[in-house]
């Protein structure tokens, strides 16, 4: 039976082109695979290819033709021993198919009303019963034991990065984890960030739980192809078969006097992916009832922990098995006067500025987001609605900062309740300094989240 | 060491030939297709096709047993067609319809099946390489006996993670094949323009890696080498490369017209080395088929490719609720092995 050759598109862009050399002639057979036409695009000259067998009936565009649309028939193709005639012509069987059906549009999403929103439902629980007893624990002994704990209930879970079996930890957070679960399950890595981020990945794949420690979360960059690309993303373009249930570890941010290139925090970075979670705790309670959450949680997680914080201590309830959600924020103070959001080390600027300012008699709430993807904006915007104020508080840079993100969500959500503009305190805006004044001066401090509250205040 | 070239009459039945025959022509002739709907714009995007280098994945698959995992780069389609895959469910993918093996979500380039343990179908050169030492990690770890077929180019090979892979994997004595698809051409480059050394697997020795040359052409050949591969990782000796020497027949992607190269040199390679006409000369020589019964497998596979072309036309485009579904897995979608 006669079918149609069509004009092919042979670009994702191409939408005609022109028919610059027939390479057959009328009568000629063809076999797939030889070679019909040079049609030239936008980009360059493509030969064209036969797909049927068949013989070439008629030349319907002679060569030279420009300005051919992508599907016109081109030629006609018959069948050996068949006839070209135009009635064949008239109605031949095109070999292709129809275009796909328009799915109907998409609705046009409504702007969320700016003005006077219900006050937003948040789960304002304690993390723990009250009267729970607690034992003060540092956030690396936190850290170490939620991982010991979930390791001794699920064999899949695993420990592997620079330093953590036999020196037991760059920062002794995994001090102890060799002895009692061994080699096979606590593994020291060559230094190969970027290959063991995927040999984790696809063992995550392969239905391991990994947890993979970064010396830093700089080194990371050598492997956020793997953390982005392929753990972040896999679970979405399999259409939900497979994923990557597994948690990126490590110290982010400044250290003290490293410079540059070991002094960066990534929690605006990670925080944009669709496909991560992304936990910044704060105090060692956090630190530990979030990793356990990590662990178990069926996504890529990335826990940035802070070197400065590793030795602090916090109460820690002692429970068998504590966990914190992901996406609930911890009110540190109630106020009436501003509310400051922070996370992660950003946190003691917070809670410090606070306590100043009380003796100043300016009542500051203070919010701990603990999680940035999901984050809890509605305890934030809660709270923005009985102070009209907000305050945002972090070590990274300015630009594209998890500060920003909070000002424009409240700005759409709570924009009739703010009383002032929503100010972002941040890192400077430049590499960090050596120098140990400069450091301190590149790293947001408590004077100017002081100054910050006054502002937004008109104190 | 060069490419083995079997001088011994193969021995292998009619019946393993006339399979590896319709298992290549299915590849072949799905590629085709999937050349014509791109033309006719139902296929967007990147589409890499497999014309040509047939005999590396039906060989190797022939080499695996029920379990044993497999990943490659973004030229995929025949890897999944060789692993049992529904050619359907690939078209409709490759359509970008909700039938596709991805919901249509994946497209040509990123696609996965787990009940076929084939772990994609990845976009960036060189990242399924530990990616597939990580799965073999898994099963060391499992000590389930199972090894990774893990499928490169010969332009990945020039990727620094590939060699973070080889070190750990075979420091860590992970079941992986690394199968190094030498197509000669890293797009548009030249293996003698891109790469220092013309053998490749000897990079291996650096890693106490041991690896060999494959007729890549040649699907018996191909066959014999993986076993060879499959019985050292299975033993528990660690990772086993494969460099096969194939040809594409076709550009690097459905938009590049393949300036690089002159048309002699491709006909000359479809001509003289063409994988499935080597098979199809056994099969007729050894009077092991007649040419009807070649013709009939021809019409078969014809169906099968007609049907997941009508399929990948049919199946309606994923609904829009899609947009925002298989981001995150829930509590309770527990990754089994």
């Amino acid at each position: 039976m006669a079918s149609e050759i069509l004009m092919p598109a042979l670009s994702p862009t191409m939408e005609e082109g022109t028919l610059a050399k027939w390479l057959v002639k009328e009568g000629d057979t063809v076999n797939s695979g030889d070679i019909l036409a040079e049609i030239e695009t936008d980009k360059a000259t493509m030969e064209f290819e036969a797909v049927d067998e068949g013989v070439i009936g008629k030349i319907l565009i002679p060569e030279g033709s420009e300005g051919v649309k992508v599907n016109t028939a081109i030629a006609v193709l018959l069948d050996e021993g068949e006839s070209y005639d135009a009635d064949t012509a008239s109605a031949p069987a095109a070999s292709g198919g129809a275009a796909p059906v328009e799915a109907p549009a998409a609705p046009t999403p409504v702007p969320a009303a700016a003005a006077a929103p219900a006050a937003p439902e948040v789960d304002d629980s304690p993390d723990w019963p009250e009267g729970t007893p607690t034992v003060q624990t540092t956030v690396r002994e936190a850290l170490r034991d939620a991982m010991a704990e979930e390791m001794r209930s699920d064999e899949n879970v695993f420990l592997m990065g620079e330093e953590v079996a036999e020196y037991q930890g760059a920062y002794k957070v995994s001090q102890g984890l060799l002895d009692e679960f061994g080699p096979k399950r606590v593994i020291d890595t060559p230094i190969t960030e970027h290959g063991f981020a995927g040999i984790a990945t696809g063992a995550a794949f392969g239905g391991l739980r990994p947890i993979v420690e970064f010396m830093t979360f700089n080194f990371a960059m050598q492997a956020i192809d793997h953390i982005i690309n392929s753990a972040a993303k896999t679970l979405y373009m399999s259409g939900g078969q497979m994923g990557a249930p597994m948690v990126f570890r490590g110290p982010n941010g400044a250290a003290a006097r490293v410079g540059a290139q070991h002094s960066q925090d990534y929690a605006a970075w990670y925080m944009q992916i669709p496909g991560l979670k992304v936990a910044m705790p704060y105090s060692a309670a956090d630190a530990k009832g979030l990793m356990k959450t990590a662990i178990r949680d069926n996504n890529p997680v990335i826990f940035l922990e802070n070197e400065i914080l590793y030795g602090r201590s916090f109460e820690v309830p002692k429970l068998d098995d504590f966990t914190v959600p992901f996406g609930k924020a911890r009110i540190w103070r109630q106020g009436e006067d501003v509310t400051i959001v922070s996370f992660g080390i950003g946190m003691q600027y917070a809670l410090q500025a606070a306590e100043k300012l009380a003796g100043e008699g300016i009542s500051a709430e203070v919010i701990d987001l603990r999680t940035l993807r999901p984050m809890d904006l509605p305890t934030v915007i809660k709270s923005v609605m009985k102070t009209n104020r907000l305050v945002t508080v972090e070590e990274g840079w300015p630009q594209g900062s998890v500060g920003s993100y909070i000002a424009s969500e409240v700005m759409q959500q709570a924009f009739d309740y703010l009383d002032a503009p929503v100010i972002t305190c941040t890192g400077k805006d430049v590499p960090m300094p050596y120098a140990a004044n400069l450091e301190k001066h590149a790293l947001v401090t408590t004077d100017e989240v002081i100054a910050a509250v006054k502002q937004v205040t008109y104190r | 060491m060069a490419a083995r070239k079997s001088t011994k009459k193969p021995n292998v039945s009619a019946d393993e030939l006339k399979t590896y025959y319709r298992e290549m022509l299915l590849i072949r002739r799905f590629e085709e297709k999937a050349g014509q709907l791109y033309g006719m714009g139902l296929i967007g995007g990147f589409c890499h096709l497999y014309i040509g280098q047939e005999a590396v994945v039906v060989g190797l698959e022939a080499a695996a047993e029920e379990g044993d995992k497999r990943i490659t780069s973004y030229r995929d389609h025949g890897h999944m067609l060789a692993c049992g895959m529904d050619p359907d469910g690939v078209m409709a993918e490759l359509t970008g319809r909700a039938g596709g093996y991805s919901k249509g979500k994946g497209g040509s380039m990123h696609m996965f099946s787990k009940e076929k343990h084939f772990y994609g179908g990845h976009g960036i050169v060189g990242a399924q390489v530990p990616l597939g030492a990580g799965l073999a990690f898994a099963d060391k770890y499992k000590g389930n006996g199972r090894v990774t077929f893990t499928y490169f180019g010969d332009g990945a090979a020039n990727q620094g993670q590939v060699y973070e892979a080889f070190n750990m994997a075979a420091l860590w004595d992970l079941p992986v094949i690394f199968v190094i698809e030498n197509n000669q051409y890293a797009m548009g480059t030249s293996q003698a323009r891109s790469t220092s050394t013309p053998d490749i697997y000897t990079r291996g020795a650096a890693f106490g890696i041991p690896g060999e040359a494959v007729d890549g052409m040649n699907v018996l050949s191909v066959k014999e080498a993986g076993e060879r591969a499959v019985a050292h990782c299975r033993s528990g000796k660690g990772p086993y490369i494969l460099e096969v020497k194939t040809y594409r027949y076709r550009g690097h992607s459905m938009s590049d017209p393949a300036k690089y190269r002159t048309r002699e040199e491709v006909q000359k390679m479809r001509s003289e080395r063409d994988p499935i006409e080597q098979v199809r000369e056994m099969l007729l020589t050894g009077k092991h088929a007649t040419e009807d019964d070649l013709k009939a497998i021809d019409k078969e596979i014809k169906d099968i490719v007609n049907k997941s072309a009508e399929f990948s036309k049919e199946s309606p485009e994923p609904s829009l609720d899609e947009l925002w579904t298989d981001i995150y897995a829930d509590a309770t979608q527990q990754q089994s092995a």
